[in-house]
């Protein structure tokens, strides 16, 4: 089997060429390595590669697959990580120059599960500053390509994560999701991505955006993939407060058992003006195949979702300014040179942080400020609560809710760069479930009619219920087959 | 108009560090004195995607606090961040408490000149401490982060004080509380008690409140009453003068003795204080509340009241044991261990608060530390009941004890200072003094009963202060009556 042809594997197919023996988890590693040499500069997935590592760990599981002590279906296969992540003595920069040769000194939570895995990390992915955007484009280090239309972005800001994967450059990927921050970039890639319901995945370790909404989840090209690697970062973490210490579901046991007899929630306020008509089309119809499927459509109504940006908008970055505080460089990252304490300050935040997170540090602080934390703070709180409201209010008639992911297919580089009201109407579907906390999930349901690009099927599940959205994206998955990889991969 | 016709109104904020071994979000030790930034981890260091995690303990002492000082405990209370850039606040944010604290109202009673007063808490919240900026000769700034993340208490009184002696009563009262729970070891000089005062004054009989100042860094009572009363001073002049106390947070500078502008209202911080995301809303079960309840040691007023009641001491001895925790437990065990009743109480409490406390403040030793145990003393005290150990030779037993230890029979005997009441040897003495005193012997027997107490002391002077006084004084009185 030639390399690209292994690369094109899911997970659990590799795995059993692993566990046959047909391949070894170092052969694996330099296909991997081979292909983002080979393909990255032209995408821009990766910030950082870590070949001698991420060799050493194949090394390791060969040697463990050898004394019969493999770890199981993670084990051997190479994976890569948003550089949002801390990874022990490799750089972990946030897509920030602020943390420019910044060496943690320990590992995130899911980082370790990942690795007690066996999964095998090449490195770290490219991902707008901060997490802050829907293009990837505010990375202070380089944009990142949708490998479907190199001029067009992968989405944001787990964009090096989402192309990651769509280009065969890795099996699986973590991301994280504020706003849509995983579910828009799968959408654009045409990957499956998840966003766990808030507190199913441990947060130690991932550098904070807007503590509340923040949520890692995987990427991966099937869903299987991906409950896969759900599976081995969820649960309780000591170390998080905000985790839950629910049990975690067994996400690949019920993964086959069908859509009949779900109960599909259908936001008539997601398909309304706004909505690009090949968007529309290809989730109506992805609707349809759930019906042929034996799965009941129900109209449902979320009155609060005009709210939702706006609230956002309020909340994120409130919570942004007080997390990006830290980076005052006292302690560690970039250091100004300067004369005194408030310049050192100054001067430090102003050249280590970009555009978007001084943009985001100024919103929130205002939102904070006495006089005007009750009007815009404490009120998007209130619009908050709504929001989880209509999400309760559906599921007393319906088991998960489904609708588009994003208004359009991947937009160009460059077109939304200088207007930051649009890049934020990206996120105007994925936003209420971060809001809401609860479970959301990117599945590829086709291409752009005209565009020919991927377009996403968002689902919304009741909290802790990731189980059946993997079935239910299962069964629309098995129905309309893999969306292709993108030419080239 | 003189000062005089000003009262000045107070209300205190006191921090209090709290006895627990780990730091409140994270397991560092809370050891005070180590090397700069040796109890520090990524978390107290504010690394990137670190998280807090509440420390129990801290909850469980704040629990206690609240119910020894009769505050409402809540059942739900809320974390909230306080954001402001300073190198030793390494979040750039401390995370506090804010509108939700875990304990509402409660109060401390104090007692000023005979008059009893109950002085109100608005609240109690649980926050961590920042850590300590230093700098060097040479211009240079560090910072050391031991201290960030240690737990404290903030405890807000109502301004329900109108003097600086009430003020200082308060203060004493509530460290011997926090000593008492085991909470806080009351050190002001090393910063684990600490206080600001919120002072204001106005005309007497006047009811609304003055504009206040805020001042900070008195890490002595003695600080405190200068501090405050060259602040009601400074303020009652200004308005003399025809000026207005404009809101400030004043310094208070120890070698002046002055309190100097820190900031302006204008230039107060905007804390921006938001529900912490990081951590849920603190909720306290039942089960808690009631097992700290049940936990809850004799308090000082009450054991106060106790020796005055049950024990028949004045108020003022009563006070001066229970104003610290250890040295009220050694009282009590030094009194099990000698006897019962109120004269027995009140020769204990004598010897506590006499000998005790000199030889406690001239070696600076707290209780756990002294070489005395209570027994020890109760022996001494037995020792002089039963005639072996005169006043003076009872005295020097303690001392030696205190400072070296061991049995007071044994010290008795090894430094021969056991009393005498051998009337032979007695006699002795006593006409040496009167053969080497005719002058006086003279005077006396001619009326001036008065010296009585000269012969006395030259025949105690003879034996080395080991004459038993009752033989003393009954051989001289027949010796000179005679």
């Amino acid at each position: 089997m030639s390399a690209a042809e292994l690369l094109r594997r899911s997970i659990s197919e590799v795995g059993a060429e692993l566990a046959d023996r047909n391949v070894s988890a170092v052969e694996l590693c330099d296909a991997a390595l081979e292909r983002v040499a080979a393909s990255d500069g032209a995408i821009g997935a990766f910030l950082a590669v870590t070949p001698e590592r991420a060799r050493e760990e194949a090394r390791s599981s060969d040697a463990r697959r050898a004394r019969g002590d493999a770890r199981g279906p993670l084990d051997g296969v190479p994976v890569a990580l948003k550089d949002i992540f801390l990874t022990k003595g490799i750089p972990t920069t946030a897509g920030s120059r602020i943390l420019e040769g910044f060496l943690p000194p320990y590992d995130a939570t899911v980082v370790e599960r990942l690795s007690a895995a066996g999964a095998v990390s090449l490195g770290k992915l490219n991902m707008d500053e901060f997490a802050m955007g829907s293009s990837n484009e505010n990375s202070a280090y380089k944009p990142c390509h949708n490998p479907w239309d190199l001029a067009r972005t992968p989405g944001g800001s787990s964009g090096g994560s989402a192309a990651a994967v769509a280009a065969r450059q890795v099996f699986g990927t973590l991301g994280t999701d504020t706003g849509g921050s995983i579910r828009e970039p799968a959408a654009f890639c045409g990957v499956v991505g998840v966003k766990p319901t808030y507190g199913r995945v441990s947060r130690y370790g991932v550098i904070a955006f807007a503590s509340s909404l923040d949520q890692v989840g995987p990427f991966g090209k099937t869903v299987s993939d991906a409950a896969l690697l759900l599976g081995a970062i969820a649960g309780h973490d000591p170390r998080d407060a905000t985790s839950s210490t629910r049990p975690v579901d067994d996400y690949l046991s019920g993964l086959e058992r069908g859509a009949a007899g779900l109960r599909i929630g259908v936001p008539k306020e997601w398909f309304q003006e706004g909505l690009d008509p090949g968007v529309e089309q290809a989730v109506r119809a992805a609707l349809a195949t759930y019906e042929k499927l034996g799965a009941k459509l129900v109209e449902v109504s979320f009155p609060h979702t005009r709210y939702a940006v706006g609230a956002y908008y309020l909340i994120a970055p409130a919570e942004a300014s007080s997390n990006l505080a830290r980076y005052d460089g006292v302690r560690y990252g970039l250091r100004a040179k300067a004369s005194g304490l408030r310049e050192m300050y100054a001067e430090s935040r102003h050249q280590g942080f970009g555009p978007e997170p001084k943009r985001r540090i100024m919103l929130g602080t205002y939102a904070l400020s006495a006089g005007y934390y009750d009007a815009y703070y404490l009120r998007a709180q209130k619009v908050r609560t709504l929001i989880r409201q209509d999400f309760d209010r559906a599921f007393q008639s319906c088991d998960l809710v489904a609708g588009p992911v994003t208004p359009t297919a991947a937009f160009r580089l460059g077109e939304k760069v200088d207007d930051p009201l649009q890049m934020y109407l990206a996120d105007i579907f994925t936003i209420p479930c971060n809001l809401a906390a609860l479970p959301g999930l990117s599945l590829p349901c086709g291409l752009h009619p005209s565009q020919r690009l991927p377009i996403g099927l968002q689902l919304v599940g009741r909290p802790f219920d990731e189980a059946t959205l993997l079935r239910a994206a299962r069964a629309l998955e098995r129905e309309q087959g893999p969306l292709p990889a993108p030419a080239g991969a | 108009m003189p000062v005089s016709d000003f009262e000045v109104v107070m209300g205190l904020e006191v921090h209090a560090q709290l006895l627990t071994r780990t730091k409140i979000f994270c397991g560092c030790s809370t050891e005070f004195g180590a090397e700069p930034n040796h109890h520090v981890c990524p978390v107290c260091l504010a690394m990137p995607g670190v998280l807090p995690r509440l420390n129990a303990r801290v909850v469980e002492f704040a629990v206690r606090t609240g119910l020894a000082l009769g505050c409402d405990i809540r059942r739900k209370s809320v974390f909230a961040r306080k954001n402001y850039f300073y190198p030793d606040l390494p979040k750039g944010y401390q995370i506090s408490q804010y509108e939700l604290p875990i304990c509402l109202g409660g109060g401390v009673s104090i007692e000023v000149e005979g008059v009893e007063k109950f002085v109100r808490l608005t609240r109690i919240h649980m926050e961590e401490d920042a850590g300590k900026n230093v700098h060097d000769a040479l211009g240079g700034s560090a910072v050391d982060l031991n201290r960030a993340g240690v737990p404290l208490l903030e405890i807000v009184s109502e301004p329900d004080l109108r003097s600086v002696d009430e003020a200082v009563a308060y203060l004493k009262a509530l460290r011997a509380i926090l000593m008492t729970l085991g909470v806080n070891d009351g050190n002001l000089e090393e910063g684990s008690f600490r206080c600001d005062a919120n002072v204001s004054v106005r005309r007497k009989g006047e009811t609304a409140l003055g504009q206040r100042c805020e001042i900070k860094n008195m890490n002595s009572f003695r600080f405190l009453k200068q501090a405050v009363e060259y602040e009601a001073r400074r303020q009652v002049e200004l308005i003399e003068a025809g000026g207005k106390v404009e809101q400030e947070t004043r310094l208070f500078d120890p070698q002046k003795g002055e309190t100097r502008a820190m900031r302006s209202k204008e230039d107060a911080h905007d804390y921006r204080y938001f529900p912490e995301p990081d951590l849920p809303p603190l909720i306290l079960d039942e089960e808690l509340v009631a097992r700290v309840r049940a936990s809850l040691p004799e308090l000082p007023r009450a054991r106060a009241a106790r020796y005055r009641d049950q024990l028949r001491l004045p108020a003022y001895d009563a006070g001066l044991l229970v104003a610290d925790r250890d040295v009220a437990t050694f009282f009590d065990a030094a009194l099990a261990a000698y006897g019962e009743g109120p004269e027995a109480a009140k020769k204990v409490a004598n010897w506590m608060n006499g000998e005790v406390a000199k030889l406690a403040n001239e070696t600076g030793l707290a209780p756990p530390r002294w070489k005395l145990r209570p027994e020890h003393l109760a022996g001494i005290l037995k020792l002089q009941d039963a005639g072996a150990l005169g006043g003076p030779g009872a005295k020097q037993v303690l001392e030696v004890v205190f400072r070296e230890g061991g049995d007071p029979a044994e010290v008795v005997k090894a430094r021969g200072l056991a009393q005498v009441s051998d009337e032979g040897a007695i006699e002795a003495a006593v006409d040496a003094v009167l053969a080497a005193s005719p002058a006086e012997v003279e005077r006396y027997r001619g009326g001036n009963l008065k010296l009585m107490g000269f012969f006395v002391g030259q025949v105690m002077k003879q034996m080395r202060g080991k004459g038993n006084p009752g033989l003393v004084n009954a051989l001289l009185k027949k010796k000179l009556g005679g």
